[in-house]
């Protein structure tokens, strides 16, 4: 029998993700984005890392300014529901609190390239991203000739994030996961990367998993660690779990627009707990069941039957 | 009748969105245009979201963001962004809309760098999906706020491109989409030139002039010779812009 992958937060964080990894996250861009995981990353001071990512709301933002990150491949840093992040623009214009170097990608490229890896392809060709400032910022696109058309041509090439973390709804033991509601680039991002970190709202025993293997994410070879971590995704939402919890958007957009003020917002809610059941204790539970979707809606059984 | 400027940008937008067309919905206030389009003129429209969304109905809850759970419930299809902007890449976009930070004469848009991007001045958030409904749909729309120095001669960086030097630039560069048709702002509605793709003044909104809106524009300005003032909105569709932001999250 195949041992079990279940550990707790800590224990995936240190084994599978090492200071100087590049780490995908965000993948199903405003949903489902694994906060638990990434303030697990702060407390554990990982350095280094390469962030890799669609767009980010306020994750990405959050580990720039706790120093954790050399470098961002992606589309977008800031805060959806506020505006810009006001760590990502101090640590490009300013170096603090150190300096990162940004790949610019679209939603589109960013998609391709991951896409292009789980196909085992170079690259993809495509016309996005033709006359745009990307070709000359981000040296990893290539401008071409279609060798059929003779039409210029932008070639993407395939990216592998060394390890991918997935915030689902639930898991097997072994990584099998159903992923539902927004999935964005979470697919393609997990079928890309090396490792897999799947991080979960409820734990299934196997038999309940692959009675629906249409809806399994990611083949289970590829996850390296099993987390059960109830409301992880929190303050961003989670389909038929809990909403988005703008207000906290908002705060954290107020608080960081300082330097210190960052610092006394990452001391109170990432380094000042222990754990994320930590987090959510600061929340209150008049907060989360505030946040508790009020209608079930579930979708139809499928007949699997053979 | 009594509104913001943000009210009147949405209805603005919401106006662009033709019955039937397909439309490329983004963030913030495109969410309300969209929205309030579907409940007015376009009954048809269909809005496709670039986290996977395709919607033959507006969400019947206010939207933060594109992936709050309600707009998933009622959707039509839930996708990967990869499909959604093949979609675009097909040509089966109508209609885009884009924001932007700066925006130049000819409607390219930089959301990315303020400044050479080797050591720029400030840092933009970046660019989302916005570069690729720029190069794909057949046709898209800028809302944005307007202040001269965000209404520039020429961007320093393109992050989503409109009508490039201007002129036949799209088609010589092999972009698939028709590029940008009007840009609405704070003061008024641009549309561009036929010919040389040059954005000119077609309307300023109520209590603006074109010497306000010339003022806040960083190029020699054209203005249509038939340009008038922007139809003020009605109280239908303000009550439906106040319904669908009940506290006036976007819009107030």
């Amino acid at each position: 029998m195949i041992p079990s992958k279940i550990t707790s937060m800590a224990d995936a964080i240190a084994r599978v993700v090492p200071s100087g990894a590049s780490v995908c996250m965000g993948t199903a861009l405003e949903a489902a984005i694994p906060f638990a995981a990434g303030h697990e990353i702060i407390r554990q001071r990982l350095q280094n890392l390469t962030l890799i990512g669609p767009i980010s709301d306020m994750l990405f933002d959050q580990l720039i300014g706790a120093g954790c990150v050399a470098r961002f491949i992606g589309a977008w840093v800031g805060n959806v529901s506020s505006g810009l992040g006001h760590n990502y623009r101090r640590a490009f214009e300013q170096g603090i609190p150190r300096p990162i170097a940004v790949e610019d990608q679209s939603n589109f490229t960013i998609a391709l390239s991951l896409l292009a890896a789980t196909l085992g392809a170079p690259y993809i060709p495509t016309r996005a991203l033709l006359g745009t400032g990307f070709l000359d910022s981000n040296p990893a696109f290539k401008r071409a000739e279609d060798p059929y058309s003779g039409d210029p041509i932008v070639l993407v090439p395939a990216l592998v994030p060394d390890v991918t973390i997935l915030q689902v709804q639930r898991a097997d033991a072994y990584g099998r996961c159903h992923l539902w509601g927004t999935v964005g680039i979470s697919r393609e991002a997990a079928f890309a990367a090396r490792r897999v970190i799947v991080v979960a709202e409820e734990i299934w025993p196997t038999e309940r998993i692959v009675a629906d293997p249409n809806l399994i994410l990611v083949p289970d070879v590829k996850v390296a660690a099993v987390v059960h971590e109830p409301f992880g995704a929190l303050p961003a939402p989670l389909q038929g779990f809990y909403g988005r919890y703008t207000e906290f958007f908002t705060r954290y957009h107020e608080a960081s627009r300082t330097p210190e003020g960052f610092a006394r917002w990452l001391d109170e809610w990432v380094l000042g707990v222990v754990d994320w059941k930590g987090f959510l204790d600061k929340l209150g539970t008049d907060a989360l069941k505030a946040l508790v979707p009020r209608r079930v809606l579930l979708s139809e059984p499928l007949d699997y039957g053979a | 009748m009594d509104y913001t400027d943000r009210e009147l940008m949405v209805i603005a937008a919401a106006r662009e969105i033709r019955d039937g067309d397909v439309t490329f919905v983004g963030m913030r206030l495109p969410l309300l245009a969209f929205a309030l389009a579907k409940r007015t003129h376009a009954p048809a429209a269909l809005g496709y979201f670039e986290n996977g969304i395709v919607r033959e109905t507006p969400s019947d809850e206010m939207l933060f963001t594109m992936s709050d759970p309600p707009n998933l419930v009622g959707a039509t299809w839930s996708t990967s962004t990869a499909n959604m902007m093949g979609m675009l890449a097909q040509g089966l976009v109508d209609l885009g809309f884009i924001g932007g930070a700066e925006v130049d004469r000819f409607g390219n848009l930089n959301t990315s760098y303020v400044g050479d991007w080797r050591a720029p001045k400030v840092k933009l958030p970046g660019s989302g999906g916005a570069p690729d409904i720029a190069c794909y749909a057949k046709r898209f729309v800028i809302v944005m706020p307007q202040e001269r120095h965000r209404f520039v001669e020429r961007v320093s960086y393109i992050t989503s491109v409109g009508h490039g030097d201007g002129g036949d630039w799209r088609r010589r560069h092999r972009l698939p989409g028709g590029g940008p048709v009007a840009l609405i702002t704070t003061l008024g509605v641009f549309r561009f030139d036929a010919e040389t793709r040059e954005a000119y003044l077609a309307s300023w909104h109520p209590g603006q002039s074109v010497e306000t809106v010339r003022a806040a524009t960083g190029w020699n300005l054209r203005v249509a010779p038939d340009a008038t003032e922007t139809a003020t909105p009605t109280a239908h569709e303000l009550a439906i812009v106040r319904d669908c932001d009940p506290r006036g999250f976007w819009t107030r």
